[in-house]
């Protein structure tokens, strides 16, 4: 009843072409939108911004990175978390060379080197596809970790291995450091992840996103149709490590603070691939549901305990919490196995069916 | 499917300077190898401007081969094919494309997890050129691009009578309209030569019917050069201007299908005799 659908007629290409056809789903996402922005700062307290918010974003802007290679493009790849390093360093290396620079250009900046490591991981992609790609792309990992590691030029030769972010100011605000605010920092980490969630979806929609599509489904056909197979491969590789490169940025100056090489190892990898499939392949909107189900639940159902007062060990609510959140993904993943985001899309065609069972 | 509405405005083909009858493409002992395999040996033949060109053999014959040879799949050891009067020879398949000549698959090759409209369109992306910059932006350029080229899609989607099916994800069609879907995406590249493999197979009559009146349809309102490989004897004969035949390799007849139907050596290597 609420999605009827009925009188929204298009009548040129240009309303065909908007961004929501359907007139419910632009105001659902401007609700959204006005919690994010406005509702949900107001009410939420430290904890919530640290432990879900912030994470919850950077991780969907990590997956949405992987998801233009993998769900767009159909490159599987299993170096996300080096990729994130490759941005988070660089970010420090700029902000450490040029303390005055906007922190906004310096992450913006550190895409670009990620992008480049991306694309040089990416050519054997011109050659080989699907798990042979997928352990190339392990050498990514391993190799670009032991770097961080050991070429002490990457974190200023510290003493302790590790890169630390000093507080840095925007506009008279501290948006970045120890001294930064929460509620700042997530107004910082949103207003990015909103504008590179537009720009990807913009991309994503018209002729690269059809290039890119195609490449998946049938890279032979592609080719006769006339796309040159390598600027694909590479562009998905480039854009995907970018936007990877920014949410590695946005991991350590505005969420951890502080980081070590071991920290890109492969767990972030696989998290960050884990939420880009239990969320949905070749979609935009799973990775925000992936997150929420992987970053979100594990924090959410670790605090209800205390919360209701049931007394349990901490230890037993860890282990409870490995349980449920991992029966819930083997639940999703039978239920509906092309993710979250389908499941949605399900709920929604028979939303605007209703009350007809077809 | 029987009644076919006035096509008024049709994409045109496109205009490449050569007058009908004249020769589109020229091909001149033309020898392929895979390794000992000789899979086409000393093939010569030509494509005039506007007719529809049957290749037809047995199996194993080479004729797919010949179609990847023309479209610069594999580049042939021997031999020179000479397209819209320029001499080529190692290419690309998207270079190919550039150069007018579209094709589609003996089993179809769509891109399954895409619409109809996106496929069609996906044919279109040579012939749009902003970049991403604008793409990012979406609004501007980019958008009128698209829509100018959505236009010239819904034209052939008209055009085909998938109207109905335009927002079906490509994979939960049946096999006769993703042939036509197909087909769609190869128009929608606008060729001077459209190379079609086996349109037919697997077809029942009536889809039969309706894919040869499109490919009539196409040759004679849209000026597109075709050149087609089928198995349906009945489909070819009606439909083509010439046939040229392969065996083992081997060009064995080429003329008009009355003088290719009678030849005894096509008789005996493929048609056979009725019993």
């Amino acid at each position: 009843m609420l999605y009827r659908t009925a009188s929204q007629f298009k009548t040129s290409y240009h309303a065909d072409h908007a961004l929501f056809p359907v007139r419910q789903d632009a105001w659902l996402l401007g609700i959204i939108l006005i919690f994010a922005y406005a509702i949900i700062p107001m009410t939420a307290s430290e904890f919530t911004f640290n432990a879900l918010l912030i994470p919850v974003l950077i991780y969907a802007l990590a997956a949405l990175g992987l998801n233009i290679l993998t769900g767009y493009a159909g490159q599987l790849s299993l170096g996300t978390g080096a990729f994130m390093g490759v941005g988070a360093y660089a970010c420090f290396k700029i902000i450490t060379a040029f303390p005055d620079l906007n922190i906004v250009v310096a992450i913006a900046l550190s895409g670009f080197f990620s992008a480049a490591v991306g694309v040089a991981f990416g050519l054997p992609s011109l050659r080989i596809k699907g798990f042979y790609l997928a352990i190339t792309t392990l050498a990514a990992q391993f190799f670009l970790v032991w770097l961080f590691e050991k070429w002490g030029w990457l974190y200023n030769y510290s003493s302790s291995g590790a890169i630390q972010v000093p507080n840095i100011e925007m506009f008279g605000i501290i948006v970045a450091g120890p001294n930064a605010s929460s509620v700042t920092q997530y107004y910082f980490v949103l207003a990015v992840v909103t504008a590179v969630t537009w720009l990807a979806i913009n991309i994503t929609r018209g002729r690269i996103g059809r290039i890119w599509k195609s490449v998946r489904d049938m890279d032979i056909a592609a080719e006769l149709v006339g796309i040159n197979l390598m600027k694909a491969k590479l562009s998905a590789f480039a854009i995907s490590s970018y936007i990877v490169g920014v949410a590695g940025a946005l991991f350590v100056f505005l969420w951890r603070g502080a980081a070590e090489p071991n920290l890109f190892d492969i767990p972030l990898s696989f998290r960050v691939l884990f939420i880009a499939i239990i969320g949905g392949l070749g979609s935009i909107l799973g990775n925000y549901l992936g997150a929420i189900l992987i970053v979100a639940l594990p924090v959410v159902l670790g605090t209800l305990p205390g919360m209701l007062g049931i007394p349990i060990q901490s230890a037993t609510v860890e282990h409870l919490n490995v349980m449920i959140v991992g029966a819930t993904i083997i639940l999703f993943l039978i239920v509906e196995p092309h993710g979250l985001a389908r499941f949605w899309q399900i709920i929604r065609e028979k939303l605007i069916m209703w009350p007809f069972p077809h | 499917m029987n009644a076919q509405p006035e096509h008024t405005a049709i994409v045109a083909a496109r205009d490449d300077g050569i007058a009908p009858g004249e020769l589109l493409m020229d091909v001149r002992n033309v020898s392929l190898r895979f390794g000992g395999v000789k899979a086409i040996t000393d093939i010569s033949f030509n494509v005039r401007k506007g007719e529809i060109r049957a290749i037809i053999g047995p199996n194993g014959a080479g004729k797919t081969s010949m179609l990847n040879v023309i479209n610069g799949f594999y580049t042939p050891q021997e031999g020179t094919i000479t397209f819209r009067g320029v001499e080529r020879r190692a290419m690309k398949p998207h270079h190919a494309v550039r150069q007018g000549i579209a094709r589609t698959f003996q089993n179809v090759a769509l891109f399954k997890g895409m619409s109809t409209l996106d496929n069609i369109m996906t044919g279109r992306s040579v012939k749009m050129n902003r970049g991403l910059g604008w793409q990012m932006l979406w609004h501007g350029p980019a958008l009128r691009e698209e829509i100018e080229h959505r236009e010239k899609v819904e034209e052939i989607i008209d055009f085909l009578e998938i109207q109905h099916i335009r927002r079906t994800p490509v994979g939960k069609l049946p096999y006769g309209l993703q042939k036509r879907v197909e087909l769609g995406r190869a128009l929608a590249m606008e060729p001077s030569l459209l190379l079609l493999d086996e349109p037919m197979a697997g077809m029942n009559l009536e889809e039969k019917e309706d894919m040869s009146r499109f490919i009539l349809d196409v040759n004679r309102q849209r000026g597109t050069t075709i050149c087609l490989i089928e198995h349906d004897m009945g489909v070819v004969m009606d439909l083509s201007d010439r046939v040229v035949v392969l065996d083992y390799g081997k060009k064995i007849a080429d003329g008009v299908p009355d003088e290719v139907k009678s030849n005894q050596q096509v008789i005996d290597a493929y048609l056979g005799v009725a019993h």
